[in-house]
């Protein structure tokens, strides 16, 4: 590349060594000159060129942030560290570098790094990740930075986790690539025919009485019968080639290539809010999106918008509900749509927060109490413990957390908070209480915001931000947390400043209180928590604040004992606020605990000491620090919970319902938390309130495999009950139909899986039975689960299963699950580029995977499927021509085809209207697919192309080569026609039945099919004219002159011309109008227009589109008829019976359902039977632990249920948690 | 630094938006036509379709019918002449013999004399490519280029004019046709001009440019199978002798198939003969030169007339009327 990066000219090995330096400036070079050892300079902004020891920066605190975009995608700045020796470096000076650097070998691990750097002196010190900068990603508000690099070219971090381009093939190539075969072997046959023939003729004729027509060598020798057959076989491999459709890859990759054009086109898949449309990012698997069977989706991103809103909290017990974010929201986009501001300004949800009335008085209060207190020098315990909590609250959110603050006016740049400045509020904060303020000044300077390039450049915007300085943008590692910060923020309580040691707070009354920030223990995905150790500004405590997960907070916190009445109290509060919490996974809000401990100068220089050694340890750091942030992070205080709710994206309901009725298993893999996913779930309907649904939460390997056991025996069980419906489809799992529940059901499953139990049911072992199992269900949904797992689950599907599986992500944790899936789509969404950068398909929303699936899907499917056999068919009928003429001219390998109509035949004449054809057919309308999704079945059954199709196409190329060549044979049988005289008549009537046997094929006109096909037929003939008509000695050895010019002023040639293909096609023409008649007797004017128009047809008018009540059963067979004629028309075979059937069932299924929805009110209560087991009374009397299916096995199994709920009451540890899952059981039970 | 954050915004401000067009041919709508295969439509496609093929079929087997032809084997009766050719030492040796006949009716009409061979493969892959197109055009090239091996040339090295396997085998029977009338013998009148493709008698063969044929051709040898030197194939008519002369010309259209018939003659329509051949008993002197027992041929002799149709060949008729009839049929079912 020609960027440039600089550095200093000096080799490595000599640095180490001599570490002399003679070249005393920094020069600018090109990345490819940069080698390990060399010294970088970089400035602000600018793109590491390799993977980079931090050496030096111009920050003060030895900091340097870097934008990791193109690398994870995360948009935030992260934080990297100069090695530690060399910060107390007044000025780096790479000639006095002396150090020996060791470090690990190149390896793609983005998150680690170790090392160590050996001084002249002889200490040594410890590198890790926070040292070094990667290669790609971008210096950000460090003026100047310098290091060593440390790997340079394909052995940086980021190379190395480029795998290189995949190759996918789609089902389809896969399976026309078995015909390809084929096709070879019937060319081996049919030469190995000729080959044989001409020997025999050969052998005919005695050596004595070799004819005059039978030529000898150029010596004058005749070949022996065997010779001659051996150069028979090679010279028809070459006559016959066509068979093998070479062209037939040219011409679907030409067709791919349209395909995704139009795909690209495609209005409705552009979204207007982020001005972004579908990327095609592989071209060769445009096809395979009408073929999926699984779909694998992320949750966070895909399903939702990622825009998080702080929807509730609780402090000190007490709930403070935040309802009228969401509805401000709402209220907020049609403003913005209104007032055409695109897309940025509707993503400054997080922003937004109206704060509780109640609590922002408390809020106020505290401060008010705080600064008297301080005036007064009065210690703080003055305050009441609430507002105590709720103060302590508000500071947990607003610094325990990773937040990097921005001005807007100067993207990027670090908010030049110098020390000098902390003490006194400079910085004005212009919180505004009246929230439709903000809103009329955002709408003001939506302008302005328009002319920020950085807000549109980034997927975080800086909207919301005035004109003025104050207003500060916080860029955050997750969204989560940023909204934390505008929460607070929202109450007054902003986080105004943020060094590598320090954090400013501003505060109402109170100013800007700075804490000392003595450790940051960041957020692991084991822990699930993170936690800050600050000195609090205003008591100099040592405070730890602590924000995770609900389910290892709880058991962290201080036990208190029953006895005393301030034990009560938080024992009250404690369970109040897990009741809180566990509403609010109910409303499917993600949940926080923000808890608080107070350490003690000794307990924590006792911990310093230990934290310390484990930072500086070289070996085994990570554990070592792991390790001693548990020590701090136990006997917590409660503070509070939040809520934040990631709202679901538009229409993912109804897209969720659709796929379904496609035929689409639809899996979720999330790492959210159970409860969450599952409210989720079930807000986006991808579980019913009818839904029986099995939880698999198991502890131990032996617990899992006894859990799937039963759960399949069960579902075995229940799935013997109706064999029936087994035998009627396999692939109907959604369209099971409800029967009233007195008969045996199959009410439809669900699957929740968490990630340890995922993790033990993927073993080798198991995986079989969760296969089995998971198939069962309806839906699947996998929590907590990791990045390597979600990519397991696909592989096993698609593996086992040898199902077509699509996974949907939007993050850089769904990248290794889109990259194994068959087709992977990635969401171009709020969490950068990875996802979209692995996928092949990226889409802006959700909801645009319907059309995507249902229509484009369908339609690349069937195109590229009629096209192949087509393809085939016309290559087959062509060269049985040839093959025919064996027979009459002693197998010699002569062709009554001219040469070079043996070339043009696929390249000009015949390729034009099937691109066309291959490109713009529709064989069903779009608006008619989106409103009838089972149509999309066909291509996950493979109708359009099955096996047997190809022998069907054979076969008919056989019969029509057949006519093609016989009638004129028989025409001009023993009369004086030559040999090209009567070629080009066959070539004439082969290019008509290829173009008839299209035309019978193709579905819909447009004037592109008319005018290729009349194009393409003038076209031969113009060629034929000035072919034959050019010169008499110019194509040697054929001299077709004045052929065509005679033939034409025939009549016999016309005659010949227009009987053979009429009766080439009749029998599959006769076949396809008896199909599409016997429809049309049962729908006289079938007029698939558009959406839900009301169509004539016998039973009266008909409104299809949804499946209304009244209309079901006949929008029931229009839809059966669309599959009637697609199936004719391929097959050439009669509708399969059953065909109707599921799709009554789903029709059924969906008014039952509807009726069920209408009727279920309470939404807890609905959830339907779920039933944790927990590992220890799953040990104890493991037949005990079941799954519960279906409400006609309920009464057998009362009894049991009974027991095991008791068991788990047994097992109860006391936390309010457990209890409410008790009642949640128990609730469903009854 | 400062710049490159400054030119940012212009470009976020312009960057037009990236919505597709909402063009009917990119949205995939353009205005189409699905044929409504309705039994009226389908019934009449059928119906229509029948009636054409029922009514060409019948005028094509009527126009058919009304060809007369004649077809005599002469391969059998001139067994002796055969003989004599299978041994290829007596190719200079005369033979000559006469097939009689009879016409039971008139043939009026142009009358075309046609010589037929069966088993002769001229669609040979190797044979079909035999020849040399610029040496029929009467230009100096060298045949050695040319697919004609191994009819090149010699062993000595003169060239063969003309050159090439279908050259070499050229039909070389002459066919005569005598008129019994009350025991008095009458030549039939024949031309054996204009029966060639106009378009290969004038453009695609020419003599070498000379003063005369036989210098044009100095230096060139016969074919070895000929017995006489190309430029004395009619040394009666100058415009009908050397390459473009008409048997030469019609036999170098090689056939289709190993079964075929070429043009050899035409009945002039003068005397006698002004309305065509007419009923009586005729006779072919034939000089039998054409070997074809090697290949188990047989040759024929055939006399027929001609219409709009072609030959008498009733396939096509045939053809017509079955489809015709099946159209129908499946409109019935």
């Amino acid at each position: 590349g020609c960027i440039r990066g600089w550095y200093v000219m000096e080799d490595v090995q000599e640095a180490y060594q001599a570490g002399v330096l003679n070249e005393k400036k920094y020069i600018s070079r090109y990345w490819k000159e940069v080698k390990v050892g060399d010294f970088v300079q970089l400035r602000c902004n600018e793109i590491i060129p390799a993977d980079i020891l931090l050496l030096s920066s111009s920050d003060p605190d030895g900091l340097c942030h870097i934008e990791t975009a193109n690398l994870d995608g995360e948009t935030n700045l992260k934080q990297r560290q100069v090695v530690r020796r060399f910060l107390e470096l007044v000025k780096f000076d790479p000639l006095k570098f002396t150090s020996v650097i060791e470090c690990e070998k190149p390896n793609n691990d983005l998150s680690r790094f170790q090392g160590y750097i050996v001084h002249k002196s002889g200490k040594k010190d410890g590198l890790f990740k926070e040292n070094l900068l990667l290669r790609g990603c971008t210096i950000r508000n460090t003026e100047e930075v310098a290091g060593i690099v440390i790997y340079a070219g394909h052995e940086t971090k980021a190379l190395l986790n480029n795998n290189g381009p995949r190759y996918k093939r789609s089902k389809l190539e896969r399976q026309m690539n078995a015909d390809v075969l084929w096709c070879v072997l019937i060319l081996l046959i049919m030469c190995l025919f000729s080959a044989i023939g001409h020997g025999l003729w050969v052998w005919q004729y005695a050596e004595k009485k070799k004819p005059i027509f039978d030529l000898p060598g150029p010596d004058g020798k005749y070949l022996s019968p065997v010779l001659a057959s051996v150069y028979l076989f090679l010279t028809v491999i070459i006559v016959f080639q066509v068979m093998i459709p070479i062209s037939l890859y040219v011409s679907i990759e030409i067709v791919k290539i349209c395909q995704v054009y139009f795909i690209h086109q495609d209005k409705d898949l552009y979204d207007e809010e982020t001005d972004s449309q579908l990327q095609c990012r592989a071209l060769n698997i445009t096809e395979d999106l009408g073929q999926v069977q699984f779909i694998f989706s992320d949750k966070t991103g895909t399903l939702t918008e990622n825009k998080m809103v702080f929807r509730r909290c609780t402090v000190s017990g007490i709930e403070y509900s935040h309802d009228d974010n969401g509805e401000l929201m709402i209220f907020f986009f049609y403003l913005t749509i209104k007032a055409t501001v695109l897309c940025s300004s509707v993503c400054s949800c997080e922003k937004d927060i109206t704060p509780d009335p109640s609590l922002l008085e408390k809020v106020n209060e505290c401060a008010k109490h705080l600064e008297v207190m301080r005036s007064h020098e009065q210690p703080l315990s003055h305050l009441s413990p609430e507002l105590c909590d709720i103060f302590d609250f508000f500071i947990a959110l607003t610094i325990c957390n990773t937040v990097v603050v921005t001005a807007p006016n100067q993207p990027r740049q670090k908010v030049a908070t110098s020390k000098s400045m902390h003490r006194f509020g400079v910085l004005s904060s212009t919180s505004t209480d009246s929230t439709l303020l903000k809103l009329e000044e955002k709408l003001t300077y939506s302008a302005q915001m328009n002319n920020n390039g950085y807000s549109s450049q980034q997927g975080r915007t800086a909207v919301g931000s005035g004109p003025g300085e104050g207003e500060l943008r916080y860029e955050a590692e997750s969204p989560d947390e940023a909204a934390l910060v505008y929460a607070a923020r929202a109450y007054n309580c902003s986080l105004v400043g943020r060094l590598s040691d320090q954090v400013s707070v501003e505060l109402p009354h109170l100013g800007t209180l700075s804490f000392e920030v003595l450790h940051t223990l960041g957020f692991d995905s084991v822990r699930k928590r993170m936690s800050v150790v600050v000195r609090h500004p205003l008591t100099d405590e040592i405070n730890v604040y602590t924000k995770g997960a609900d389910s290892v907070i709880m058991d962290l916190l201080l036990p208190c004992s029953s006895d005393d009445p301030w034990g009560k109290h938080q024992k009250k509060i404690q369970s109040k606020t897990q009741n809180y919490l566990n509403l609010y996974a109910v409303d499917g809000l993600r949940t926080l605990c923000i808890a608080k401990r107070v350490l003690s100068k000794e307990e924590y220089a006792c911990w310093l000491k230990s934290h310390l050694e484990a930072e500086s340890s070289i070996e085994n750091r990570e554990e070592l620090l792991f390790q001693s942030a548990l020590r701090i992070e136990k006997n917590l205080h409660l503070l509070g919970a939040t809520g934040i709710e990631d709202r679901l994206q538009d229409g993912v309901p109804e897209t969720i319902a659709n796929l379904r009725k496609a035929g689409l298993q639809i899996w979720v893999l999330t790492g959210d938390k159970q409860e969450t996913a599952v409210n989720i779930a079930y807000a986006c309907k991808l579980l019913d309130h009818d839904e029986e649904i099995i939880t698999l939460n198991a502890e131990s390997p032996e617990t899992c495999a006894v859990l799937l056991e039963q759960c399949l025996q069960c579902v075995e069980s229940k799935f013997s009950n109706t064999t029936i419906d087994e035998a009627a489809g396999n692939m109907t799992v959604g369209f099971t139909p409800l029967y009233p529940p007195s008969s045996p059901v199959l009410s439809s499953l669900g699957l929740v899986i968490d990630g340890r139990t995922l993790a033990y049911a993927l073993e080798p072992t198991l995986e079989d039975k969760f296969l089995a199992l998971a198939k069962r269900c309806r839906s699947v949904l996998c929590c907590r689960s990791t990045p390597l797992q979600k990519s397991m689950v696909v592989k096993l599907v698609r593996d086992k299963l040898k199902a077509m599986t699509l996974a949907i992500g939007d993050g850089a944790n769904d990248v290794s699950m889109i990259q194994v899936a068959d087709v992977g789509v990635g969401i171009s969404g709020q969490e950068g580029m990875q996802a979209v950068m692995a996928s092949d398909f990226a889409i802006p929303r959700f909801r645009h995977l319907e059309k995507l699936l249902l229509v484009h899907g369908h339609w690349c499917y069937s195109r590229l499927a009629n096209m192949v056999l087509y393809f085939f068919y016309k290559n087959a009928m062509f060269v049985a021509l040839l093959f025919w003429y064996q027979f009459y001219c002693g197998f010699s390998g002569s062709s009554m085809v001219d040469q070079w109509y043996l070339i043009f035949f696929n390249l000009l004449f015949s390729s034009l209207p099937q691109l066309i054809t291959g490109v713009l057919d529709k064989d069903v309308p779009a608006e008619v697919l989106i409103t009838v999704p089972q149509l999309y079945k066909s291509g996950q059954n493979m109708e359009e192309y099955k096996p047997h199709m190809f022998w069907m196409n054979m076969i008919d190329a056989m019969y029509q080569s057949l006519v093609c060549f016989f009638i004129p044979y028989f025409t001009y049988y023993d009369s004086d026609v030559d040999i090209f005289s009567w070629g080009t008549p066959i070539t004439t009537i082969a290019l008509f039945t290829i173009m008839l046997h299209l035309a019978i094929e193709t579905k819909t006109w447009t004037f592109l099919h008319w005018s290729s096909c009349i194009f393409s037929i003038l076209l031969f003939f113009f060629v034929a004219l000035v072919y034959n008509a050019s010169c008499p000695v110019c194509h040697p050895p054929s001299n077709p002159y004045w052929t065509m010019e005679r033939l034409m002023g025939d009549p016999m040639f016309y005659f010949t011309c227009i009987i053979s293909p009429v009766v080439a096609l009749l029998p599959r023409y006769s076949i396809f109008s008896h199909t599409s008649e016997s429809l049309f007797q049962k729908h006289p004017k079938a007029e698939h227009t558009t959406d839900q128009t009301v169509a004539a047809s016998p039973e009266g008018a008909v409104l299809y589109g949804e499946n209304k009540l009244p209309s079901s059963a006949s929008s029931l067979e229009r839809s059966t008829g669309f599959h009637e004629v697609r199936h004719g028309t391929s097959e050439m075979e009669s509708l399969p019976v059953g065909a109707a059937f599921p799709w009554s069932s789903a029709v059924d299924q969906a008014d039952f359902s509807l009726l069920k929805w209408i009727s279920s009110t309470p939404l807890f209560s609905r959830i339907g039977t779920v039933l944790q087991v927990s590992s220890s009374s799953l040990q104890n009397e493991p037949q005990d632990s079941m799954c519960v299916l279906g409400s006609s096995l309920h009464v057998d199994f009362k009894g049991l249920k009974e027991q095991s709920s008791n068991n788990l009451q047994d097992k109860m540890k006391g936390t309010p948690a457990d209890y409410c899952k008790n009642d949640n059981s128990e609730t469903t039970f009854l | 630094m400062k710049n490159k954050t400054s030119s940012l915004p212009q470009e976020g401000e312009a960057r037009p938006s990236r919505c597709p067009d909402n063009s009917a041919f990119k949205q995939q709508k353009l205005p189409a036509w699905k044929p409504q295969l309705t039994i009226a439509a389908v019934l009449s496609s059928f119906f229509l379709t029948g009636v054409f093929c029922l009514s060409v079929g019948v005028c094509l087997i009527m126009s058919a019918n009304s060809v007369r032809e004649i077809q005599i084997d002469y391969s059998d009766k001139c067994s002796d002449c055969s003989k004599l050719r299978e041994n290829s030492s007596n190719w200079n040796k005369e033979c000559h013999c006469s097939v009689n006949f009879m016409l039971k009716e008139d043939i009026l009409g142009d009358v075309f004399m046609y010589y037929g061979l069966q088993n002769f493969y001229q669609n040979h892959r190797r044979y079909v490519i035999s020849r040399s197109d610029a040496q029929l055009l009467g230009r100096n090239v060298n045949i050695q280029k040319s697919y004609c091996a191994p009819f090149t040339t010699y062993r000595n090295g003169t060239p063969m004019a003309p050159c090439g396997a279908i050259a070499n085998s050229m039909f070389n029977d002459t066919i005569d046709l005598f008129y019994n009338l009350n025991s008095s013998v009458i030549q039939v009148p024949l031309l054996k001009t204009g029966n060639s493709w106009w378009t290969d008698k004038n453009v695609k063969f020419r003599n070498p440019k000379s003063y005369n044929l036989s210098s044009a051709f100095a230096g060139t040898a016969r074919p070895p199978y000929w017995q006489k030197p190309v430029y004395l194939l009619d040394e009666e008519d100058e415009r009908n002798n050397g390459y473009v002369n008409d048997d030469f010309i019609i036999w170098m259209r090689v056939s289709a198939f190993a079964t075929f018939r070429n043009l050899y003659r035409r009945v002039r329509r003068i005397r006698q003969f002004a309305d065509g051949l007419p009923a009586g008993n005729y006779t072919f002197h034939i000089s039998y030169n054409f070997p074809v027992t090697k290949f188990k041929g047989r040759k024929h002799v055939i006399l027929s007339t001609v219409v709009w149709s072609g030959g008498s060949n009733p396939f096509l008729g045939i053809a017509y009327v079955v489809s015709g009839t099946a159209a129908t049929l499946t409109e019935d079912i």
